[in-house]
């Protein structure tokens, strides 16, 4: 595997793969002295055109858990703005000696062209509504440890509640859940479902959504085993797509009326960071299913079993005997 | 490559199970002469390293178990995947997790493999090690020394010494113990 | 070459709207002179001081091509293209004419603006460069440009291209010009509201992507606006590159109502659909965007069937550094002038007399261009043709590219009718890929 840009990309052998390595990972994690050196002439670059404190530092601590050396680029403000290339800024921290690259821009697409344009191993952090590959897969590796069913969530049944038409962790988690075997139902109103599951005046369909639609919380409650809950953003009123955030948090929201409703066992998943009082009217600390400081902890362990899948193996397929020797 | 119809027995099954015996011998007497006559038998924790000495250590293990009950033993097992000198020139990782049943402050350990070649691994293993505690003192115990070491390690308790070509491959299991001849023969 | 050299093609097939046959075609002092079968034999070889000669054959020989729709640049972003290489394009692609569009900086919204670029043109001398001028001042869509003295120099085709009309006063008010003035307003179909921050056609591939969308909507909206107002102004409406397949029933049906209104398409709307985005390459990204097969196919059956009346280029060159940026950052839209005949023949499904009417005699009848453009080759007619193989396979690749960008989406894929001559006025301006003037 030479790059992680999208769920897309992965097999569903390559995804247990990941999950399985992601628990040796967890053991490191929990040592005293959580530290390997694995990687420890790598040099593992964050580009983030795009706030993420949260994420940034996940991928940070991974690699230094993995004792590889880190660098820092924040462009949200930085000389790309004002006219020097994308192309450029990559093609000059990649001269610096750069082993892979963690990206987060708010447009889709930019991980993709960066492997056109260095040769080190690219991980997508998040780009634009498209991918989130690395929550998905904390999410599956939560997910499927909490319910000790191992590399698998056949017939689990997920509702994913929110804005799922601008949401890149829906589009990667959907997929990581649907290909371990779960079956997903979003949960919007139509305005925050992506056109293709709204419009259906097309003759042919590409890229199905192999999920279900509801756009009634209250009706989809008893059935679930796992509520994933997604952000609702603000910006989203500006464009018309609810009428308030009241108005969402009132036929959306996870109320204290709603949790009544649901099985005593189920789980809570959120990819954070929370509105409170707008999708969550809970306090997750008080949910005794909740998974969400899991999924915060799993994010280093997946992501160095990440950065170890990427740069850890050799580029080539041929072994030396003494390399099987050893 | 190697050629499979010419592999060459080296040992047999029953001069496995013996060559584990007299180890577990060897080991209990290397205590007992540490220790000398009057203070408690330290403890000691066999510890595999994964994946090739894992039988080995808990067949060692079994065995002073069973020559002397009473001995402070335990089994363990460590990864050295992350610990390896090699990361980025082998095509796969194979990762998995160390075992270690308690604190190894003060401990004998003894690391246990099956074959010891160039000692990268068992360097790798030193190196693990440490993160666990840090021990009395360190052992080796192989089943197989098939030479072409790379650095100064050496066995402190060895089944067989065998010499081989280094294109040769080496299969140590519990029925015995064979050499693929390589591109040599 | 001595530039008063008559000129004789011999070998091909003279294409023309009463039909085709096998001649030879004479041609002096700008004009054709003769047609006819085996004609070559009465005049000297070149070498012997007769005429200069063409070989064509294999070929058709017919009128040069007319672009509607090709944007220029010049002034404003020389660094994507000026009216001299875009001009240079366009006769490698076996045009005679194209009309300029107006979104150049400053905008052509006046006499002063409209004029250097005519100059431009002819001081180029390689194509009759048509400036069109701006429906509204600088295209704001707030106040009209000088519809009276723009037409009073000659401007006959307007449009705010780049931007729809979106006030429908403005449109209204436009359309009362045009019919006083017998001019010709042009509309990109777009309503803004319904496409802010769009990078790619809303639908299965946008909603899998999590991309902005153009809906098909915004566009249809738009031209029913117009169809309606054009039905109460009487005034004649050209719609610029549709793409949607509901477009093109509405066009049929308006003309079915004998409606004054006529319709191009663009090649890359008829070749290729939403699923290139896929690769997140900025070279797709083009407004009206790439949509569906439905929507390819009723854009092909529309150019059978007569509902579509040209083929214009729309032809939009952005220097690499524009283009290299992210899908939201990068400005929409491609080359086409070196491309449109091999896409034209390879994916229209049409016969090579229709393409030349989609590439010839219509737009210049469209554009008011019929005294020196899209005449039949006869005895008497101005000398403006194109000679072209019209089977010949052929790859687009950089190094032909005469452009200065090189936003082409066609690199690789196979095109079918290559352009072997070009006759400007009667003179040779282009042989076996060389541009003399």
């Amino acid at each position: 595997m030479k790059h992680l840009l999208s769920m897309d990309d992965l097999s569903l052998g390559e995804l247990q793969q990941l999950l399985s390595l992601a628990d040796e990972m967890s053991e490191i994690q929990k040592r005293s002295q959580p530290k390997v050196p694995a990687l420890r002439h790598k040099t593992v670059a964050s580009l983030f055109f795009e706030d993420s404190t949260r994420t940034r530092l996940s991928f940070e601590t991974a690699a230094k858990r993995l004792s590889a050396d880190t660098m820092t680029f924040s462009a949200a403000s930085s000389s790309v703005n004002k006219g020097e290339s994308l192309r450029d800024t990559v093609e000059t921290l990649s001269a610096m000696g750069v082993d892979a690259f963690v990206v987060r821009h708010k447009t889709a697409g930019l991980p993709l062209a960066m492997t056109q344009w260095t040769d080190a191993h690219i991980v997508n952090a998040g780009d634009g509504a498209h991918q989130h590959p690395t929550q998905a897969l904390l999410d599956a590796f939560t997910l499927t440890r909490a319910l000790e069913m191992g590399n698998s969530l056949a017939g689990v049944r997920i509702a994913m509640v929110g804005d799922i038409r601008h949401s890149r962790v829906a589009r990667s988690t959907v997929r990581a859940f649907v290909l371990l075997g779960a079956q997903v139902t979003l949960v919007a109103p139509a305005s925050l479902l992506p056109p293709s599951l709204i419009y259906s005046n097309a003759t042919h369909t590409s890229h199905e959504w192999p999920v279900s639609i509801s756009h009634h919380l209250d009706e989809v409650l008893g059935e679930v085993d796992v509520v994933y809950l997604l952000r609702m953003q603000h910006e989203r009123m500006n464009a018309a797509f609810i009428s308030s955030v009241g108005e969402y948090a009132l036929h959306f929201g996870l109320t204290p009326k709603r949790m009544a409703k649901l099985p005593h066992n189920f789980k809570l998943m959120h990819p954070g960071p929370m509105n409170h009082g707008v999708e969550i009217g809970v306090d997750p600390a008080l949910v005794p299913g909740s998974l969400i400081t899991q999924q915060v902890t799993n994010g280093v362990s997946i992501r160095m079993a990440v950065l170890l899948s990427l740069l850890g193996p050799a580029a080539t397929s041929e072994m030396t005997k003494e390399e099987r020797n050893v | 490559m190697t050629n499979t119809e010419k592999a060459a027995t080296v040992l047999t099954s029953s001069d496995v199970q013996r060559a584990i015996r007299r180890i577990a011998h060897e080991i209990i007497e290397h205590v007992a002469s540490v220790a000398g006559s009057s203070s408690s038998p330290e403890k000691i924790a066999i510890m595999g390293l994964q994946h090739g000495g894992v039988w080995l250590a808990e067949a060692i293990h079994s065995n002073i178990v069973e020559i002397e009950p009473n001995t402070p033993v335990v089994l363990g097992s460590i990864d050295v995947s992350m610990y390896r000198d090699d990361i980025g020139l082998r095509p796969t990782l194979e990762v998995a997790t160390s075992h270690v049943p308690c604190s190894l402050d003060g401990v004998l350990v003894v690391l246990v493999d099956d074959v010891l070649f160039t000692g990268r691994t068992v360097r790798a293993a030193l190196d693990a090690l440490i993160e666990f505690g840090r021990p009395r003192a360190v052992r080796l115990a192989v089943m197989v020394d098939r030479g072409h070491r790379e650095l100064p390690i050496r066995p402190d308790f060895v089944g067989k010494n065998l010499p081989t070509h280094v294109s040769d491959e080496v299969l140590v299991q519990m029925s015995g113990v064979e050499v693929f001849p390589g591109a040599h023969a | 070459m001595s530039s008063n050299k008559s000129v004789l093609i011999t070998g091909g097939t003279v294409v023309n709207a009463s039909g085709e046959v096998l001649a030879d075609v004479m041609i002096d002092q700008g004009v054709v002179q003769e047609v006819g079968p085996n004609i070559a034999t009465k005049y000297a070889a070149e070498s012997e001081g007769g005429p200069q000669r063409i070989d064509a054959t294999s070929c058709v020989i017919t009128s040069a091509f007319v672009d509607l729709h090709t944007h220029l640049r010049e002034p404003g972003r020389e660094e994507s293209e000026t009216i001299e290489t875009g001009s240079r394009a366009a006769v490698l692609g076996g045009y005679g004419a194209v009309v300029a569009m107006p979104n150049t900086e400053p905008a052509q919204d006046s006499v002063a603006v409209v004029e250097f670029v005519r100059m431009q043109g002819e001081r180029a001398g390689l194509v009759d460069v048509v400036p069109s001028a701006c429906i509204t001042v600088n295209r704001a869509g707030l106040q009209l440009s000088p519809f009276h003295s723009l037409a009073q120099n000659g401007v006959t085709l307007y449009t705010d291209d780049g931007n729809g009309v979106q006030d429908p006063v403005i449109m209204r008010r436009a359309m009362e010009y045009a019919k006083e003035l017998n001019l010709t307003l042009m509309q990109h179909c777009e309503v803004s509201r319904l496409t802010e921050g769009a990078v790619m056609h809303e639908g299965c591939c946008s909603s899998h992507l999590g991309l902005p969308g153009w809906p098909s909507i915004a566009e249809v909206l738009m031209l029913q606006r117009d169809l309606e107002l054009v039905r109460e102004t009487g005034a004649k409406m050209h719609f610029l590159h549709l793409s949607t397949a509901r477009s093109v029933e509405l066009i049929r049906q308006a003309k079915n109502e004998g409606l004054p209104v006529t319709a191009e398409v663009t090649p890359h709307h008829f070749s290729l659909t939403d699923e290139k985005l896929t690769g997140f390459n900025t070279v797709f990204k083009v407004n009206p965007p790439l949509r569906t097969m439905e929507d390819v196919e009723a854009l092909r059956t529309g150019m059978q069937d007569g509902t579509i009346d040209a083929i214009a280029t729309d032809h939009a060159p952005h220097a690499a550094h524009l283009k290299d940026q992210d899908l939201l950052a990068a400005p929409p839209g491609m080359l086409g002038l070196q491309s449109a005949l091999g896409v034209a023949l390879k994916y229209s499904g049409c016969s090579v007399q229709r393409v030349i009417d989609l590439m010839s005699w219509a737009p210049a009848r469209i554009a008011g261009l019929t005294a020196r453009q899209g005449n039949a080759v006869a005895a008497g007619n101005i000398a403006n043709l194109v000679v072209f193989n019209p089977t010949a396979e052929w790859e687009q690749s950089l190094e032909q590219i005469v452009s200065k960008s090189h936003n082409t989406p066609y690199l690789g894929l196979p095109l079918q009718g290559q352009v072997q001559c070009v006759v400007r006025d009667g003179k040779v301006i282009l042989e076996a890929g060389v541009i003399t003037k």
